[in-house]
């Protein structure tokens, strides 16, 4: 449908506000409900959040640039699709790591819903995933937002 | 994120200001282990009402200081949660275990009803 936007962000946690801003900003010209636009900038920030945690580590000592990739397209009329994608880690086994309170994190701060939150906020989820090489999640998100003025 | 902490009684109120990410989730969990190791009181509650985004990393902030306030036996409660909030709450059943209520002066009546019940 011709729209397409891509950014490239460095995968740190601090960019995480930034990534879910540009989420909102490249769904509002769509004209989503709150609630929607709530949804894609939480399914945005939980997609990001495990790319700069997961896929890069959170030690970030080194100096090599990390970049997380946004693309976001409307793929039919008031459909979003959104992939971020890192080049990090990757995922041994996705099913294992998409069940619902499976965490990596020994601290326990973590409560392993990101996946969980993601499903449930848009309507369809893919991962794509190879260790060693990185990870891409994709989101499909359905507006609901058409009135017939 | 910032965080204006107030006591009631025996009650610690945790007033959330901002954006609870994983990114601020770090500063808030120590922010309210801080305050709650210094001023030794029973009960927590978590006033969400300024918050204006949390994703999953919400979860394992409130659920954190569910078990550190369990350790002392003490009580934690929810305050004021958007709808999309209490719904990410609710995906890992954090309102099995924690009482939510609309406003904080409610939870803090509510949670000092508890303890003398």
């Amino acid at each position: 449908m011709g729209k397409e936007l891509k950014v490239q962000l460095e995968g740190i946690l601090e960019n995480q506000s930034l990534a879910r801003a540009i989420a909102a900003a490249y769904a509002a010209e769509m004209d989503p409900t709150l609630d929607e636009l709530t949804e894609i900038k939480t399914a945005v920030s939980e997609a990001f959040s495990n790319a700069a945690i997961h896929g890069y580590g959170e030690s970030g000592t080194d100096s090599v640039r990390k970049p997380v990739y946004m693309e976001f397209s409307v793929i039919a009329p008031e459909t979003i699709m959104i992939k971020i994608k890192d080049e990090g880690a990757g995922i041994e086994d996705i099913a294992k790591a998409m069940e619902p309170l499976f965490t990596t994190d020994t601290g326990r701060n973590r409560s392993g819903m990101g996946f969980t939150v993601m499903e449930s906020f848009t309507d369809k989820l893919k991962v794509d995933s190879e260790p060693g090489k990185g990870t891409t999640v994709t989101m499909i998100k359905k507006l609901d937002t058409y009135y017939g003025f | 994120m910032e965080i204006i902490f107030d006591i009631t009684g025996r009650t610690l109120v945790a007033e959330l200001f901002g954006e609870l990410d994983h990114h601020a989730a770090e500063t808030a969990r120590k922010k309210v282990d801080d305050a709650l190791d210094n001023y030794g009181v029973n009960n927590l509650v978590l006033d969400f009402s300024n918050v204006s985004f949390m994703d999953s990393s919400g979860i394992g902030m409130v659920l954190g200081r569910y078990r550190k306030m369990g350790e002392t036996d003490g009580k934690v409660a929810i305050a004021s949660c958007s709808k999309t909030m209490r719904n990410i709450l609710n995906m890992a059943g954090v309102f099995s275990v924690i009482d939510y209520y609309d406003t904080k002066e409610e939870a803090v009546a509510g949670l000092s009803r508890k303890e003398v019940s």
